[in-house]
């Protein structure tokens, strides 16, 4: 239990084998848990290996666990999150951890790559200039969900991504059904073959973790949902 | 598991639970009651015999406690089904505290009518 | 299992679901309305021996069950058990089998 100066930070140190230490932290007006486990790094153990870069929540790089919750320490403050001037940091639950707060992100990129995350144009140069219409259904559906900056805190949060190694997530799926709905794409079918399956979309139980912690405010449950009316549709159609 | 309960603490991971449960719990049930009631091909009386072992009041609690497994069960199913074919509508959590609370009423209303 | 096997059970269970939603609704019903005084093998063979009616619900209801519930254990047994995929599929077949037997063998006694 801190003090009325100080804050008592428990931090993840080691590998997947490891412990938790604690740290004495002075606590000050404003902080958040991102300038906490900073100032344990620059001041008491600089053998501490974490990630950030903005600091000002547009990059998505610290995320990690803080009291068993996925967020984005550098908006996190810590009046949120330590009410009796005690806190947990840990790496992100789902990744491999490389060491201390530092989490293998590769899984989640791989699993990127697999539910084809990525444009594969439907049209060459001699085509002409597709025609986007922003208020077209498709397109809303779309950019509800391009938004996102792989800080894999959803990735994090799923239980079904805990509990099947294989399972794509939330991320991966979210970024499949924009793709999706980008009239310019060409891979759909191939790309709903992709996700589709034990692995894929039709594992979601809609536990909405996701939802609750995005902190881009995206909702992967209801994009994986629309996956799973797309791969129904052609599915019955025959196309898949 | 406990150290990340406070991640998971919201309506809509509890709605799962429930489901799930209900769930496993039914189909353990179900095996039993098609057996019983297959009692019914060796004559009335046979599945009498069977069925007089439930008349006591512990026996109608359990089928209490089964009418509600089975519309907690129902309701959760038709959460899901709603994420998965509706359009995407913000007000799940009251669609949730809604199901709980009629499944609630079912499984009351059998345990009234049964004592 | 192929994607494409997996993504026919996800269909299959789904309507299944279906099914049972209204069958479900129907027995539940039918129960708390049943329920009252009691409940003898006379009474329900009243009303199930040679009611077509009867025959139709009940016998969707357990030819649905007998899907929707193997289908539905599948992700119970492959993220909260330690078995492999190929034991927990064999082990959905031979339920669903069980229950379809278990099942019919009961329509069939209260029908007939």
């Amino acid at each position: 239990m801190g003090t009325a100066d100080t804050l008592d930070v428990a931090i993840w140190r080691g590998a997947r084998e490891g412990e938790y230490v604690t740290y004495s932290v002075p606590a000050r007006a404003n902080q958040t848990v991102l300038d906490v486990v900073t100032y344990v790094q620059r001041h008491l153990e600089p053998t501490l290996a974490y990630r950030f870069a903005c600091r000002v929540g547009v990059c998505g790089s610290c995320a990690m666990s803080v009291n068993g919750v996925p967020r984005w320490t550098c908006r996190t403050h810590i009046d949120k999150v330590a009410k009796d001037r005690r806190l947990r940091v840990g790496p992100l639950r789902n990744l491999p951890v490389i060491k201390d707060l530092t989490t293998d992100m590769r899984p989640f990129f791989r699993k990127w790559q697999r539910a084809q995350g990525y444009f594969r144009a439907g049209q060459g140069r001699r085509d002409g200039f597709a025609r986007v219409r922003p208020d077209s259904e498709a397109r809303r559906q779309a950019d509800a969900g391009i938004e996102c900056i792989n800080c894999a805190v959803c990735y994090a949060a799923c239980d079904v991504v805990a509990w099947n190694q294989d399972y794509l997530g939330p991320a991966a799926l979210n970024r499949a059904w924009t793709l999706i709905n980008d009239c310019r794409d060409g891979a759909a079918n191939e790309r709903l073959r992709a996700v589709a399956g034990d692995a894929g979309c039709h594992a979601c139980h809609s536990h909405q973790s996701c939802v609750e912690y995005c902190p881009m405010e995206l909702n992967p449950t209801a994009a994986i949902a629309g996956l799973k009316r797309a791969v129904l549709k052609r599915t019955l159609k025959g196309a898949l | 598991m406990s150290r990340y309960l406070g991640a998971r603490n919201h309506a809509n991971y509890w709605a799962f639970v429930v489901h799930r449960v209900s769930g496993v719990l039914l189909a353990a049930f179900l095996p039993v009651h098609f057996w019983v009631l297959g009692w019914a091909l060796h004559g009335q009386a046979a599945l009498q015999s069977f069925l007089s072992w439930t008349d006591n009041p512990w026996a109608k609690l359990g089928e209490g406690g089964l009418a509600l497994l089975l519309a907690a069960h129902l309701a959760g199913g038709l959460r899901v089904l709603m994420i998965e074919a509706l359009p995407w509508h913000d007000r799940q959590k009251s669609a949730v505290a809604l199901s709980a609370g009629l499944s609630l009423f079912v499984a009351l209303a059998f345990l009234l009518r049964a004592f | 299992m192929s994607a494409r096997v997996q993504t026919w059970l996800w269909i299959v269970q789904r309507a299944s679901a279906l099914v049972l939603a209204v069958v479900v609704a129907i027995h539940l019903a039918t129960m708390v309305y049943v329920i009252h005084g009691g409940l003898s093998a006379g009474q329900i063979l009243a009303r199930t021996r040679g009611s077509v009616a009867w025959l139709v619900v009940y016998g969707s209801f357990v030819t649905a069950a007998a899907v929707h519930a193997p289908i539905g254990l599948r992700p119970v047994l492959s993220e909260w058990s330690p078995l492999p995929p190929r034991a927990i599929d064999a082990t959905a077949l031979i339920f669903a089998l069980l229950l379809a037997v278990l099942g019919w063998r009961a329509v069939l006694g209260l029908y007939v």
